[in-house]
């Protein structure tokens, strides 16, 4: 199976070329108020890691969504391949009896 | 609290709600045009949080001079003549690296200030200080960083940073003035000394300077006029035009 980095400019290593003059592209997650996992929110642009975390406040917490950020460089992020959508995701279609929906619960048990 | 000067009282709250209402017109007018979009928006929020203390300042300002004024009609108008900010906040954006050399500097004063006040004998004049604090660190971390990063950057980028250095150093020492006011807002426990506040603002901009590979200016020349009223530069009358036209046009226009 081959992965993708989506961050990842085509023309990122410059060969040949002029070295581009932008900064790097960074992945946004943030903890919600009352969320315990962070969500990925959007991605921005800044020269650093802090500079990253400051953008971020500033671009996705400005109507209180958040208690915490993480911030990742797009490019660490490795991603499936669209093109093998088919091989990885849809065998898992037919088997339904993955689901624990087969089971008879006992009352006693309560809430699963 | 009744013995209070209440002209020197007054004198303090505009002196504070046109720092932030002039500086926060400034920064506004990157909204849209700066040079990437997250500054854009940080830039914008810093706008509002500035704008946000001008409601506090100028809304008690407006009680203290007890002539059933709001702090929009202390806002929209008065001349220039009437206005008591530091002539630094006034002064042209320039390029970015300008505009947030202008607000490293005034953010470096307000977030040794703010703390200061937010034991004020004043329980009003704490409260807004309470609340400006936490904005006001945020804004000096901020400003702080993009100095040190546009300083210690390219050669143009240093370049352009000492000269806006070198600009706007000049008007930095117009915090520190203090005037009979002062003193008695001091001898109360309403607001510090501002002149008591000039070493640890040196010390913190020293700091800052060093790393940004940025020389201060040796001369500690300072103009003024600004905070006392008696001229402002002629950047503010600009400013107003824009800032005030509607109010001005269609007089008593809301939205």
């Amino acid at each position: 199976m081959s992965s993708v980095t989506p961050g990842e400019l085509p023309d990122s290593e410059g060969k040949g070329k002029s070295p581009r003059h932008e900064w790097p592209l960074w992945e946004v997650f943030i903890r919600g108020q009352h969320g315990l996992n962070h969500r990925h929110v959007g991605s921005l642009h800044a020269p650093d890691a802090e500079m990253a975390i400051k953008n971020a406040r500033d671009v996705y917490t400005r109507r209180n969504e958040g208690v915490s950020i993480w911030v990742v460089e797009s490019r660490h992020i490795s991603a499936t391949a669209p093109g093998e959508k088919g091989p990885l995701f849809e065998p898992s279609e037919s088997k339904i009896y993955r689901h624990p929906t087969f089971y008879d619960i006992p009352d006693d048990v309560g809430h699963m | 609290m009744a013995d209070i000067d209440q002209t020197a009282l007054l004198q303090f709250l505009l002196r504070m709600g046109d720092n932030t209402l002039i500086l926060g017109h400034r920064v506004s007018e990157w909204c849209g045009k700066a040079p990437v979009l997250e500054e854009d928006i940080a830039l914008a929020n810093t706008a509002l949080d500035l704008i946000g203390q001008t409601q506090l300042w100028l809304g008690y300002a407006a009680e203290v001079q007890g002539e059933g004024k709001s702090a929009d009609d202390l806002a929209f108008l008065r001349d220039a003549w009437d206005f008591r900010n530091v002539l630094l906040v006034e002064l042209p954006n320039g390029d970015f690296g300008q505009t947030l050399m202008r607000q490293f500097f005034f953010d470096a004063w307000s977030s040794i200030l703010m703390p200061r006040l937010a034991n004020s004998a004043d329980p009003r004049i704490a409260e807004i200080a309470e609340k400006a604090t936490k904005e006001v660190a945020y804004h000096v971390e901020r400003s702080a960083d993009t100095v040190v990063g546009l300083g210690d950057g390219t050669e143009e980028s240093h370049t352009r940073m000492q000269a806006a250095l070198d600009y706007l150093y000049p008007y930095v020492g117009e915090f520190f003035l203090s005037d009979e006011g002062d003193a008695a807002l001091a001898a109360a426990g309403i607001a510090p000394d501002p002149a008591s506040l000039r070493s640890e603002y040196d010390t913190f901009v020293e700091r800052v300077m060093a790393r940004a590979t940025l020389t201060l200016p040796e001369d500690r020349f300072a103009h003024s006029g600004g905070r006392n009223g008696r001229m402002h530069t002629e950047h503010l009358g600009h400013i107003l035009t824009q800032m005030q036209w509607l109010q001005r046009a269609y007089p008593g226009n809301t939205w």
